[in-house]
């Protein structure tokens, strides 16, 4: 398949490993967080991490939307679904992650609820329009990725004057979250990181520039990559090549769809229809300051949180859940004592094993015979 | 009245008819969907007699069993539809045992409300789909479920064959060495029924690989009668027939990204709706496990088939306690083949 097939050439990324491994110096080490969780989904399908030099080690960052939804938000929508009744309808994986008590939006299905999965913000308006005597809740998550399609259906519910449709915005900003990374919340040690692989999609829509306040601040390279294994493969080139040259700057290794400013249209739109909250919590990194965003006055009648007087709770995670730490990077998915016992793909204990894109879900799903290796 | 002189009866209204609870009531209206349907379909000497069974001699070797339900939806798709299918499926379970189908029962369960005229067209796919393969279908039963209890139309097909002497396949077989082979193109099927699927509805000119595939076991096990695993990767795909393999073989599988037959336009609708076509269905296809000096000639009779013309050596069987299946991907790099979680769900970021 063109513009696909390229990208996943085995001759080309010999050619890369082997510059890769020339260029890594013996002495040291190499930590590089990809943050997005499509990377870390390309890093295990495709076994990059047997492409590099042994100095170089991959640590999975949080940018897996469904992981970091705290499970006080899941609560939220299953009440809607079960004690307000609405129509909710969302994106796939967010179906299954286990809320407090044993359920989760799949079984609040299986109980009577009506949850809907969609592919689309636009579907649940859909659905919206074809039942005008249900009321439909968008339960709406996901970083800069997902946002855009969320602020296109409130102008366009409000241009249409929808009385059956609402949000519940769960939307997170991305360059807030990987500073949190390195302020190392709680009290818990910042995982020791030299660069980080930067979003894919999220800067398509929000450009490189947002990263490089952050990138002086912490003196931390930032090479933005796609999310095939060829471009994980250059990025970490790149990434070695700033840190053997003492530079901390923000490369685009992604140039054949991330541009400095990003989608102009997208950011137009997101900032009418959304404004940051002061703060909010996050699964692993704890609550965020301006690190979410909130549906804006002009759209109140919309906002599911102020139509059903949504109240958030924190909920404490799964005893045993290691998922806090694994997102912030301090520790990989075996170091915790459920996975693979306990916590599977098929009974997820934590969020991290729910989504192909959580750490967890990759290494149990692609990568956990390196562990009987290590171990053997 | 002469009583010599059959009565009219009206028949069938196959144009505009629907299925109505007296269609499985055991009354006239059901002797008549039966004679009318049925029989004319699927006519053969057993189904003619009008028993509750059918009757018929044991044959020489060992008799081999298998029952399958089909619940398929769209009931009709690019490529077959649930009557083909329920033959297909039934004979290639039974063929999988290296084994020669000799006859079918089809059990139906009809929603009321269901137009007679798609039933007439699933039960003439049907009918042409066992007279092509040369299994008849000996027995069956109709029943009918109230409006809203059932999807249209759910068929059961059962399978009897018979195994030649000599012939022992079984997923427990594969042994560290062995080589690994599969019949054609992976996914097809999968990808043609999730194009018609509400909500995903896509152009593409991929169609169903669904076919019987006893014509090819018996090539198969002509050319090497040591073959030690068969089986067709329905549900769950390659993936979960590699990983069933392995559990109950105790060895782990080893297979090359490279290898794999993938049309282009299956890898594409894969790639944009999340999934591995590896965990994705095929209904025509086999996977084969046999010993390293049995694969260039099994290969050959594959091949040499018109439903084996893509065939494929893919991996080999190797030692491994964890009985892991894993793959070399394009990139060189490896990974797990894992039983798929849950259902294929696209990804959303």
């Amino acid at each position: 398949m063109r513009y696909v097939d390229e990208f996943r050439d085995g001759t080309l990324a010999r050619g890369i490993a082997d510059r890769v491994a020339h260029e890594v110096r013996p002495d040291r080490s190499y930590r590089f967080m990809e943050f997005c969780g499509g990377h870390t989904h390309a890093i295990a399908r495709y076994g990059v991490v047997d492409l590099l030099p042994a100095q170089v080690r991959m640590i999975h960052g949080p940018g897996c939307p469904v992981c970091v939804l705290p499970v006080g938000r899941i609560d939220n929508a299953i009440a809607l679904a079960l004690q307000h009744r609405v129509t909710l309808c969302t994106y796939a994986d967010t179906l299954r992650v286990p809320a407090s008590g044993k359920t989760s939006l799949l079984r609040a299905k299986a109980a009577g609820a009506d949850v809907r999965m969609v592919y689309a913000a636009s579907d649940a308006l859909r659905i919206a329009r074809e039942h005008p005597q249900r009321e439909v809740v968008f339960f709406a998550i996901g970083f800069e990725t997902t946002t855009p399609a969320t602020a296109l259906v409130l102008l366009e519910a409000e241009r249409a004057g929808l009385g059956n449709f609402s949000v519940f915005c769960n939307h997170v900003l991305t360059p807030a979250a990987i500073a949190a990374i390195l302020e190392a919340p709680r009290g818990a040690a910042a995982p020791a990181l030299d660069g980080f692989v930067g979003p894919a999609h999220v800067s398509c829509v929000i450009g490189s520039a947002p990263y490089e306040p952050f990138a002086a601040k912490y003196a931390k390279p930032v090479v933005i990559a796609g999310f095939e294994p060829l471009d994980v493969m250059q990025a970490v080139r790149m990434l070695v090549r700033q840190v053997n040259e003492g530079r901390h700057e923000v490369e685009n290794e992604y140039t054949r769809a991330v541009t400095r400013g990003g989608n102009a249209r997208a950011i137009a739109a997101m900032a009418e229809t959304f404004e940051p909250r002061p703060t909010f919590e996050w699964r692993g990194l704890g609550e965020v300051a301006g690190s979410a965003l909130r549906i804006r006055d002009r759209f109140r009648r919309f906002d599911a949180e102020a139509r059903y007087g949504i109240v958030y709770r924190p909920v404490p995670e799964p005893k045993g859940c290691e998922c806090g730490a694994i997102l912030r990077g301090a520790k990989s998915p075996s170091d915790c004592r459920l996975f693979g016992t306990v916590c599977t793909p098929e009974n997820p204990v934590g969020s991290c094993m729910v989504s192909s894109e959580g750490s967890c879900a990759a290494w149990y799903g692609y990568g956990r015979f390196r562990d009987a290796a290590r171990t053997a | 009245m002469n009583a010599r002189e059959k009565a009219y009866v009206r028949p069938v209204d196959f144009r505009d008819g629907r299925v109505d609870m007296s269609h499985g009531a055991g009354g006239r209206a059901m002797a008549q969907l039966v004679d009318e349907l049925f029989l004319a379909a699927l006519d053969n000497p057993w189904l003619r007699k009008l028993n509750d069974q059918a009757c018929f001699a044991p044959p020489a070797g060992r008799l081999v069993i298998t029952t399958d339900s089909h619940v398929v939806t769209p009931l009709v798709f690019a490529g077959g539809d649930i009557g083909s299918l329920s033959v297909h499926g039934t004979i290639n379970d039974v063929a999988m045992a290296g084994a020669r189908p000799l006859y079918l029962t089809a059990g139906f369960i009809l929603e009321e409300g269901f137009p007679l005229g798609e039933l007439r067209r699933i039960v003439e796919s049907m009918a042409a789909a066992s007279r092509e393969a040369g299994v008849p279908v000996v027995a069956g039963d109709t029943k009918v479920v109230e409006k809203g209890k059932g999807d249209g139309v759910f068929i059961t097909t059962t399978g009897v064959g018979v195994v030649p002497d000599g012939v022992e396949i079984s997923a427990e077989r594969a042994r560290p060495g062995d080589a690994v082979l599969v019949s054609g193109t992976l996914g097809d099927h999968g990808v043609a029924i999730l194009s018609k699927r509400a909500n995903l509805d896509f152009e593409t000119p991929i169609r169903s690989d669904t076919a019987a595939l006893h014509g090819l076991v018996a090539a198969m096990v002509e050319a090497a009668p040591a073959i030690r695993c068969l089986r067709d990767p329905t549900r769950g795909g390659l993936a979960a027939t590699l990983n069933e393999f392995a559990q109950a073989s105790g060895a782990g599988f080893r297979i090359r990204e490279r290898a794999l037959p993938i049309k282009p336009e299956v890898h594409a609708a894969c790639e944009f709706l999340g999934l591995d076509p590896l965990n994705v269905a095929n209904e025509g296809k086999l996977v084969a496990v046999c010993a390293p000096d049995d694969a260039a000639k099994l290969l050959a009779a594959m091949r040499a088939h018109p439903l084996g013309r893509d065939a494929a050596l893919i991996g080999e069987v190797v030692e491994d306690p964890q009985r892991f299946v894993q793959m070399e991907t394009r990139l060189g790099g490896w990974r797990i083949v894992d039983w798929l979680t849950g259902e294929q769900l696209p990804r959303i970021c």
